[in-house]
């Protein structure tokens, strides 16, 4: 076996273990989870066994229910980061691009991020009841001001001197926006996205734990009554799973997006 | 070369495709012109005829206001009296026939380097962004990110997007600065071949003489806020190696006065 040979099979063999290597950890873990709640070292009422949650998964998978709850859950994630999202990124251009808009806006805007928007929810449920409009107001609310933030920053920090050699070049006011301005904030809107959608998640597990007749957070608040442990634990790594698909979805954007930057050019890297 | 035309015809029709070899270079005549920022004089009274499709070098020391005289050529700043006059025009705004050169590429990190070359975006552009690409031997890098070019390299995608327009002035703010010594050299070849082939009148910012003496038709020497020295370089081109007794001593007559 010559030397080059012995390097590639170690290479082959190091790409499998760093593959596998973030997963150890985890298994260990379930495994000594499911020895302990068997051996009734753990209350099966307190924490059930992975095996007993994947059986409850199932069936609320074959019953019909995982599905509706999750569906309805992720509707008004996306509904209220639609909105939210939407109004931080037309206020964060317009105060990025417009010293009067920012002289208006701003301070407000700052003013009303510090209110843990948490804190409104005996206010939002004497207005809307406990109906769609409040959780999706309550996700708008949380995700409008990361995306307001970073949108608005990425603007004013744009590269001066790229704006100025647009200028000489001849470029026109729209186009100065769209081809310079718009692609130099890119970066930072995205992170504002990524943090939008932390904040969605976390919020509407909030909201529908308090407030709800479906969706994920129901689920688990009404499995609770009927100490249906299987069933909370279950909504937990539901909420957890569609978390992590969010946020992959956007790196999958940003390496997109942002395929001229440097640090998404390295050579393909997994990173989980 | 140019030296007949003193004043260039008038053209307007500046977005006109690449119609390379006619020159439409323009003259610059600077006015009595003077530029303070607050109560700090930076230029004062400088009067300058540069005739249509001249190569001139202005040095300096750093501070000594040449980069602000560029930009006030540029129309990128306005002086604070006298004129400038481009072509037949006065100079009040940036102008669509003068380009310049920064000291870094500035490239749009977002854009391919034709993207770049064809900024502007008017019709016909990706062709003419190629032919460009072409003159500046990059054409085998079109389709790359500017992130993966060396700095000689985004210089010269720079020199192609100002090529583009086909411009009657050029103006260059230290563009070679940064760059190693062959790289450096590379480009004085490529700015020279360019230069003589588009004959649009250059304005050169640079502190080092050789650079100047290398390239120029012509070297000003700024010092306390006004002309110290104008000379004219009448050697041949090219002009590689300039270690000969004329050019020594206009070399040390320019050295003495910077």
């Amino acid at each position: 076996m010559t030397a080059a040979m012995l390097n590639r099979f170690r290479g082959g063999r190091s790409a499998v273990l760093r593959t596998l290597a973030p997963w150890a950890l985890p298994l260990v873990l379930l495994i000594a989870w499911e020895i302990m709640a068997r051996s009734g070292l753990i209350e099966s009422r307190l924490l059930p066994a992975p095996s007993a949650v994947f059986a409850a998964f199932w069936e609320s998978l074959w019953n019909g229910t995982l599905l509706t709850h999750t569906a309805i859950s992720t509707e008004r994630a996306f509904k209220g980061l639609l909105i939210g999202g939407g109004i931080g990124f037309v206020l964060g251009v317009l105060c990025g691009i417009s010293r009067p808009a920012e002289t208006m806006f701003d301070s407000s805007m700052q003013m009303l991020r510090n209110v843990p928007h948490l804190a409104i929810i005996p206010l939002v449920i004497m207005w809307f009841g406990i109906g769609e409009e409040a959780k999706i107001f309550l996700v708008a609310i949380g995700s409008a001001f990361p995306i307001y933030l970073n949108t608005f920053h990425g603007i004013r920090t744009v590269d001066s001197g790229l704006i100025e050699m647009a200028r000489v070049y001849g470029l026109g006011r729209f186009a100065l926006y769209w081809r310079v301005i718009l692609p130099g904030a890119m970066p930072s809107i995205l992170v504002g996205l990524r943090y939008a959608l932390g904040i969605m998640w976390l919020t509407l597990i909030v909201a529908e734990t308090i407030s709800a007749s479906s969706g994920i957070g129901y689920m688990t608040m009404n499995a609770r009554e009927f100490l249906q442990t299987d069933i909370v634990v279950l909504g937990i790594i539901v909420y957890a799973l569609l978390g992590k698909l969010a946020d992959s979805a956007t790196r999958a954007l940003e390496s997109k997006a942002l395929a001229w930057h440097p640090a998404y050019q390295a050579t393909e890297r997994t990173t989980g | 070369m140019n030296m007949s035309a003193a004043i260039s015809p008038v053209r307007t029709d500046i977005r006109e495709p690449q119609s390379k070899h006619p020159s439409k270079a323009q003259s610059i005549v600077i006015d009595g012109m003077s530029k303070s920022f607050g109560d700090r004089r930076v230029l004062s009274d400088i009067d300058l005829a540069i005739p249509a499709g001249q190569f001139v070098a202005i040095v300096g020391r750093s501070g000594c206001g040449k980069s602000t005289l560029l930009r006030l050529i540029a129309g990128l700043d306005q002086a604070t009296a006298g004129k400038i006059i481009v072509g037949d025009r006065t100079v009040e705004s940036l102008q669509p026939s003068t380009r310049l050169l920064f000291q870094d590429a500035r490239l749009l990190p977002w854009q391919r380097v034709i993207g770049n070359v064809g900024i502007a975006r008017h019709d016909g552009w990706r062709k003419a962004a190629a032919v460009a690409l072409e003159d500046v031997g990059l054409a085998d890098r079109a389709n790359d990110w500017p992130a993966v070019l060396s700095g000689g390299q985004r210089q010269r995608v720079a020199l192609a997007r100002a090529l583009v327009s086909d411009p009657g002035v050029l103006l260059l703010d230290e563009p070679f600065g940064a760059l190693d010594a062959l790289t450096r050299g590379e480009m004085h070849r490529l700015l020279e071949r360019i230069w003589q082939e588009h004959g649009f009148t250059t304005v050169l910012i640079t502190h080092d003489v050789s650079e100047a003496l290398r390239l120029a038709d012509r070297v000003i020497v700024l010092r306390d806020q006004g002309v110290a020295l104008d000379v004219q370089v009448e050697l041949p081109r090219s002009r590689r190696d300039i270690g000969d007794a004329a050019t020594m001593t206009l070399r040390s007559r320019i050295l003495a006065e910077v």
